[in-house]
């Protein structure tokens, strides 16, 4: 008989634990369903207002002039040109400065100063570091330009890729470093061949993160690629992207303007999916 | 082997002849001879003046209760603790009568000739070829074909040939954990080294996995001269020839097998053995 409240007791605390859990599940689903809902908000509307415009025209024709038609070949051009640039030159030197940190000078007593100094950099609003480059580069040169614009957005994959490197090569187990180190491997044969293959799809993801995040930046390129309205390969002179052109256009009052913002929104978004798919499935098939 | 055979305990600090010790034919070798070895980390001691052998072609096995320093002990032997800073190792260490301790010795050859295998299985995330040809590439260049056989002739040797040879594409880290740690000795076995280091192959493994692994060892031991860790009083019974017995930092006893597990002459080796502490 004397175990009699304690059952009544477990039994209560058991139905207090089930409703704690159901409540605690009901919160994580409606937190899913509210950030979800948000996601194809913003994808319907995009898709809505910008598949309309998307024509072979968009491909072939430059910016238009106020009010009249045209497509956003300059800016897809300088979109690209500038991205790729960036991440080109961001990308070695992140993966460079985040292997120092987790293999080469873990125990340095550097490393901390400069995770620190990233992490400030990481989370320095862009505009600042366009401004940055604005004093270094546009000014000695005389002008703005495509190269100032790649400047910017290397200064901005940087930052991301240190940090997701380090990350991604800091949960690598020590266990096999030791195991390839014991067979004679060098430090620097461990890393490349061990290392690496091990973070290789946390690594490509921070690259990733990195592209997706250039190619949305407009504040960085204000002051630095300004934007050009033609057709322009010179790497010297100002340059057209699809950010500059978004903003612009989408604060324009004119139509044309206006839905060929959305289009270039579109394609932003597209090219951005398409490219983290393509290297999923890279990153998968190579670690099989 | 005859238990008669004096095989003085190393805490007296007269040290074990191994022309005593060895009963066979041919005159047994010290591969590796340990003089006063010390090891910090930090400023932890964890090894404390430790001398002794290990006898060529020979399996020597190192018991005692857990933090005792065996893991230690082994991962002074191929500088692997170097990985790490704050490590530090004082004494004499000698491969063939060479001092591998002596900063001048190139680490990274020693550590091929000086295997290891570790108590967690830790296949490379590459395909099984690959684990194995990975480390062979490292100090050899070989033909295709010459790879291939390399490659065959290792999980041969590991007892995992059978069951890979038509997935050697396949990753790694695919197989069941007693595959895994087979794997391991293949790759260790297939950089063609002197030395093998156990640091308790089979705790992670099931009884089957257990005792391939220990046959294997005893037929690696005819090529190779093997240490191994283990908490296992019949597996280091059954596989090794000579057993030290560590504790606290210190090897307390050292001798022939038989006579470590039959006749020890220090009452701590005795109480262990019995499962009495530890
Ligand atoms: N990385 C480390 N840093 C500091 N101290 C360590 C480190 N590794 C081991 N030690 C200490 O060194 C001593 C010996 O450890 P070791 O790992 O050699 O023991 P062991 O005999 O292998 O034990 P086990 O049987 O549990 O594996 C222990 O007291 C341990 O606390
Ligand atoms: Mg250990």
């Amino acid at each position: 008989m004397s175990m009699q409240p304690d059952k009544v007791r477990l039994r209560s605390l058991s139905a207090r634990r089930r409703s704690a859990n159901v409540l605690f599940q009901s919160l994580c689903y409606i937190a899913t369903a509210l950030g979800l809902t948000a996601l194809f908000l913003i994808l319907g509307s995009l898709l809505h207002n910008g598949l309309g415009g998307v024509s072979l025209r968009v491909f072939t024709e430059n910016t238009p002039g106020p009010g009249s038609q045209g497509g956003l070949r300059n800016a897809i051009v300088g979109s690209a040109i500038m991205t790729v640039l960036g991440v080109c030159v961001g990308t070695p030197i992140g993966i460079l400065a985040g292997t120092f940190m987790a293999e080469y000078g873990r125990y340095n007593r550097v490393t901390p100063i400069v995770r620190f100094i990233n992490d400030i950099l990481l989370s320095a609003p862009s505009i600042i570091i366009g401004l940055f480059v604005y004093e270094l580069v546009v000014v000695p040169m005389g002008g703005f330009s495509a190269l100032a614009g790649s400047a910017a957005l290397a200064l901005i994959v940087i930052p991301v890729v240190v940090r997701t490197t380090e990350d991604m090569l800091l949960l690598v187990p020590n266990s096999l470093r030791e195991a390839a180190a014991s067979i004679g491997a060098p430090r620097s044969v461990i890393i490349r061949s061990v290392s690496y293959k091990a973070a290789q799809a946390g690594i490509v993801t921070g690259i990733l993160l990195a592209i997706a995040r250039v190619s949305g930046e407009t504040a960085p390129l204000l002051f630095t690629a300004l934007g050009n309205l033609n057709f322009s390969l010179d790497l010297k002179g100002p340059m057209a992207s699809l950010p500059l052109i978004i903003n612009q256009f989408a604060s324009s009052a004119y139509p044309e303007w206006q839905s060929l913002a959305w289009t270039g929104a579109l394609i932003v978004t597209a090219a951005v999916l398409l490219l983290s798919i393509a290297a999923r499935v890279l990153v998968s098939k190579r670690s099989d | 082997m005859s238990v008669s055979t004096s095989s003085t305990p190393a805490l007296s600090g007269a040290a074990t002849s191994p022309a005593v010790v060895q009963q066979s034919a041919t005159p047994a070798l010290d591969k590796i001879r340990i003089e006063n070895l010390s090891f910090f980390y930090g400023q932890n001691r964890a090894l404390k003046d430790i001398t002794l052998s290990l006898t060529e072609n020979q399996v020597t096995a190192f018991i005692g209760p857990s933090g005792c320093g065996k893991s230690t002990l082994l991962r002074v032997l191929n500088r692997i603790y170097e990985l790490y800073p704050n490590q530090r190792a004082e004494g004499t260490v000698l491969l063939d009568g060479e001092d591998i301790l002596d900063p001048k010795q190139d680490r990274n050859v020693l550590r091929a000739r000086i295997g290891m295998v570790f108590q967690k299985p830790t296949p490379f995330p590459m395909s099984i070829y690959e684990n194995i040809a990975f480390g062979v590439r490292l100090y050899d260049h070989l033909s295709r074909s010459e790879m291939d056989e390399r490659v065959e002739h290792a999980l041969r040797g590991a007892a995992l040939w059978n069951e890979v040879k038509d997935k050697l594409h396949a990753s790694g880290t695919s197989l069941s954990g007693g595959q895994q740690q087979r794997l391991c000795i293949a790759r260790t076995v297939a950089v063609k080294p002197e030395v093998i280091l156990f640091d308790e192959p089979c705790s992670a493994l099931d009884p089957i996995s257990t005792s391939r692994i220990e046959e294997l060892i005893d037929e690696l031991s005819s090529s190779y001269t093997i240490a191994i860790v283990t908490h296992n009083m019949q597996q280091a019974a059954r596989v090794s020839d000579h057993t030290a017995f560590m504790y606290l930092g210190e090897l307390v006893e050292f001798g022939e097998t038989q006579t470590i597990f039959t006749a020890p002459k220090q009452k701590k080796t005795e109480e262990y053995i019995t499962g009495r502490f530890g």
